[in-house]
């Protein structure tokens, strides 16, 4: 018996809205991240039962309870290895992995090196705010050197990593930088991130207005500079990218860096998904293939 | 007392102990006899002593046994070190030109095998040790045919150049025995039956395929990288996708991704894979994602003695992740056990939506035995529990995740469907998924969920029946062993019998939940109570105290890397009974 489907109701902002309203301090610069993946989702037209939005631990990390979409708060710095599950689970849902600098590159700097060189298709969103929220101000790996925090009072004396560069060597084929006070550019990012085939890795200036007072949003309004507003910058060109990730100054780089698509993503270059997602497959494993795993023992 | 057969061959890593061994396991499989291997061997590729028994027969063979009855040495220091193990009526057949015999047991056969007569060793490098082989099957009685067949499909994807020369030279092996050793006493049986013969690590990777395992991935460690190899030679054909990920702290956090998309996920390690994977069992626990994990426990602790067994993992296991969470631990009783095990573990893991641990050892992982291709049933029954796959017709109240029930388990809605959006977390949450471990902090809903998830411990329980003795009531001993330990205690009461000792076995397979009660109520009976394990401090006997206050009469351990012999319990056994002693630790007397 044939059930009935309600037509399709393009999906509206409302329907992405969380049940609770972000516990971020006011002024936090996830606020502006977070109705940019939600304005992004509405003008893809994704319905949020495709989504899933997977997080690490930390402030930008509660993102998931923010956002009405399928969601999982899962452990300090694995979000990546989870979310790598996930896909390769179920490559229809669309993946979301959203998540802070320490979470990232810190604790997890593990799973990001190896997420991006499988090229998982899914999008990473960091809200890069150079410093330790959640635990009330700490150094980051990408605090600047001399910068004064309750870790290093004194001033770090360690190099921050380079996210975009890291990207870049790591093989990540899309990588992009935002800055969350700039929501209509995020937001086209985002959805370039989203419609892009592989491990799309979105790095976001996202100021921590409580603990960092070094890297603030009236520190980033002036530096920034779009790459899109250079008619001569190529994307597919990754030494140019590289030669432009290391720019920060007076002037540093947002846009899209680099964008190759000429890689398959894992799930796509993995023959035993040819026969659709693995969540839909038959738990059973063929009759004459269970009779030849018996007889090569006989 | 069983008839058996037991052959030992030992060399250096790379003189080619493995394929003699695979070929003696084939003539005794397709003569229709059981068989029981291990393999003794050093964490180096060339070089080294590896030693690897098979040990074969009519009936069951539950264990390697005590003495040889073939000894094949490829090198000298093979010959030094087992030699020993041969008894009356024993051969040795070993390479005239390169090894000295040594002193042997009376009634001992040396067979010495004049290799660079019989064969050219410029173009054989390896003709020593088929020339044994064919020596060696002469004596049992084996027609030549059936080394022949052996020898062809062993070698089939060679040239045929290569399969010709080994059929030619082990024929003037099986030849000269013919004419210059006396044959054994007993011609080798042979039975109508036909045996799977199979590593614990295949079986347990075949465990997971028969139960629907979807996604499997691992990070090699010795002794559980057996599962991997099988998974990703079979991964196709079975349609189980497989990674191999960057480490063992990815490894869980994947497959705990993959499980929560619906799938069966399951992943294997050792005991210092399991330590990076304890934050993620708990993210299993908390978020209520059933996971299955394998601990192929070695030496420990740290990298310890990596190609070595030990049952040293248990209390790694109980308390594994922090906070107090519903689990459930079972060890398997033999490598056939290795299969059965892995799809009720699922059903269980899926049922109340827990983390659950297979805790394995390098015994069964690496050893071989032969099953009976009936108990691996590829159709065994599933139950994946309340699980909410489509969103039907009809509307439905909104979906809580972690519903409060009766049981514990919340009906648990798979990411996709329209209407079911919610969040699993590793924070604490409400009903909703909600967080409630920040600023939401609600003592009242903390306590309810932690009740929700802790009250899945009693029904756990209630679906895993408790362990029974084994033998004859009123024995003079019981003997209490858990998972692997099984074979080898089962052989001890058999001998403990011939010498006028009654025992019986109470084996333990289900370790979390443990059934203390049960337990308890069988060894309060018992005459004289004595626990059998593979490790320094009595895990079990500890785990079993804590939970139940009862304290065995005696105990016997051994911690030396090398699995327990029938003799070394018949001995600890009358030691203990006589009174000598309540802590036995049997040496292993030969050097491995």
């Amino acid at each position: 018996m044939a059930t009935e489907v309600a037509p399709p109701r393009p999906v509206a902002m409302a329907d992405l809205k969380g049940r609770v309203d972000p516990d971020w301090c006011p002024g936090c610069g996830d606020f502006g991240v977070l109705a940019a993946v939600q304005k992004a989702l509405v003008e893809l037209q994704i319905p949020n039962h495709e989504v899933i939005t997977i997080s690490g631990i930390g402030c930008s990390s509660n993102f998931p309870g923010f956002i009405e979409t399928y969601g999982m708060h899962t452990l300090h710095g694995r979000s990546l290895a989870v979310a790598t599950g996930m896909q390769l689970a179920n490559h229809e849902m669309t993946v979301l992995v959203t998540g802070g600098d320490g979470d990232g590159f810190g604790i997890g700097g593990n799973h990001f090196t190896h997420t991006m060189r499988r090229n998982v298709n899914l999008t990473y969103i960091v809200m890069d705010n150079q410093i330790y929220g959640l635990t009330t101000g700490q150094t980051s790996p990408t605090s600047r050197i001399g910068m004064k925090t309750k870790s290093m009072p004194f001033g770090n004396i360690e190099a921050p990593i380079n996210p975009i560069s890291l990207a870049l060597a790591g093989g990540a084929t899309f990588i992009a930088r935002g800055f969350s006070a700039d929501q209509k550019h995020l937001t086209e990012l985002i959805k370039r991130g989203i419609r892009h085939q592989g491990f799309s890795f979105i790095d976001v200036f996202s100021p921590c207005v409580t603990y960092n007072h070094d890297n603030t949003f009236q520190w980033f309004r002036p530096r920034v500079k779009k790459l899109e507003d250079d008619a001569a910058y190529d994307p597919t060109n990754w030494l140019a990218a590289m030669e432009k990730s290391v720019l920060w100054g007076d002037e540093i780089p947002i846009g899209r860096f680099f964008e190759r698509n000429d890689v398959s993503s894992l799930h796509a270059a993995e023959p035993v998904l040819k026969a659709g997602p693995l969540a839909h497959q038959d738990l059973r494993i063929p009759e004459d293939a269970a009779k030849s795993f018996v007889d090569e023992l006989m | 007392m069983r008839q058996s057969f037991a052959v030992g061959i030992g060399g250096a890593a790379g003189q080619g102990v493995a394929t003699p061994g695979d070929i003696f396991a084939k003539v005794f499989s397709r003569r229709g006899l059981h068989l029981n291997a291990y393999n003794a061997y050093q964490s180096i590729i060339r070089g080294g002593h590896t030693f690897l028994v098979i040990r074969t027969g009519a009936d069951p063979i539950t264990n390697i046994g005590d003495q040889l009855d073939l000894l094949i040495p490829l090198n000298q220091d093979t010959m030094d070190r087992h030699l020993r193990l041969l008894g009356p009526g024993g051969a040795c057949i070993y390479n005239a030109d390169s090894i000295r015999p040594g002193t042997a047991t009376q009634g001992v056969q040396l067979c010495p095998l004049p290799v660079a007569t019989l064969a050219d060793i410029t173009r054989n490098k390896v003709a020593q040790n088929t020339l044994a082989i064919g020596a060696a099957l002469s004596m049992l009685g084996i027609g030549f045919q059936s080394l022949e067949s052996v020898l062809e499909e062993q070698f089939k994807k060679k040239d045929r150049s290569v399969i010709d020369e080994n059929i030619s030279v082990a024929r003037a092996g099986y030849d000269y025995a013919t004419q210059n050793f006396k044959p054994f006493a007993q011609p080798l049986a042979m039975t109508e039956n036909r045996y799977a013969v199979l590593s614990g690590n295949a079986a347990l990777a075949m465990g997971g395929a028969a139960a629907g395992v979807k996604f499997y991935c691992a990070y090699p460690m010795s002794p559980s990288t057996g599962v991997l190899h099988w998974m990703a030679e079979h991964a196709r054909k079975a349609n189980i996708l497989v990674r191999q990920v960057e480490d063992e702290i990815g490894v869980i956090n994947m497959a705990i991704g993959a499980a929560q998309a619906g799938v069966r996920a399951m992943c294997a390690t050792s005991g210092g894979g399991f330590a990076l994977m304890s934050e993620g069992l708990g993210l299993s626990a908390q978020a209520e994602i059933p996971v299955v994990v394998i601990d192929c426990q070695r030496a420990g602790p740290s990298t310890g003695v990596p190609t070595k067994t030990e049952q040293g993992d248990l209390w790694q296991m109980l308390g594994a992740a922090f906070g107090d969470y519903p689990r459930a631990i079972a060890a398997p009783l033999d490598i056939g056990d290795c299969f059965t095990l892995i799809p009720e573990m699922f059903n269980l893991v899926d049922r109340f939506q827990c983390p659950g641990i297979v805790l394995c050892d390098l015994l069964l992982a690496e050893g071989r035995l032969s099953v009976d291709p009936k108990l691996l049933n590829f159709r065994p029954p599933i139950d994946r529990g309340e699980l909410i796959v489509s969103n039907g017709a009809a509307d439905h109240e909104p979906y809580k995740r972690y519903l409060i029930t009766e049981s514990g388990v919340s009906p648990r809605a798979i990411p996709g469907i329209p209407g079911y959006t919610h969040v699993v977390s590793s924070d604490e949450h409400d009903e909703d998924g909600v967080l409630i471990s920040d600023e939401y902090t609600n003592a009242a809903k903390r306590r309810a969920m932690m009740e929700k998830r802790m009250r899945k411990v009693s029904g756990i329980e209630a679906s895993v029946a408790p362990p029974k003795l084994q033998g004859p009531a009123n024995a003079d001993v019981t003997l209490v062993g858990w998972g692997s330990t099984q074979g080898v205690i089962e052989e001890a009461c058999e001998l403990l019998k011939d010498e006028g000792i009654t025992a019986n076995q109470l084996q333990i397979r289900w370790l979390v939940p443990l059934h203390g009660d049960a337990i308890v109520e069988i060894l309060k009976k018992a005459k004289h109570t004595i626990i059998v394990e593979n490790n320094f401090s009595g895990q079990f006997a500890r785990y079993l105290r804590s939970e139940t206050s009862f304290v065995p009469d005696g105990s016997i351990r051994k911690y030396d890397g090398e699995p327990f012999m029938p003799h070394h319990i018949v001995e600890a056994v009358k030691e203990q009974l006589a009174g000598k002693t309540k802590l036995s630790v049997p040496a292993h007397e030969v050097m491995v």
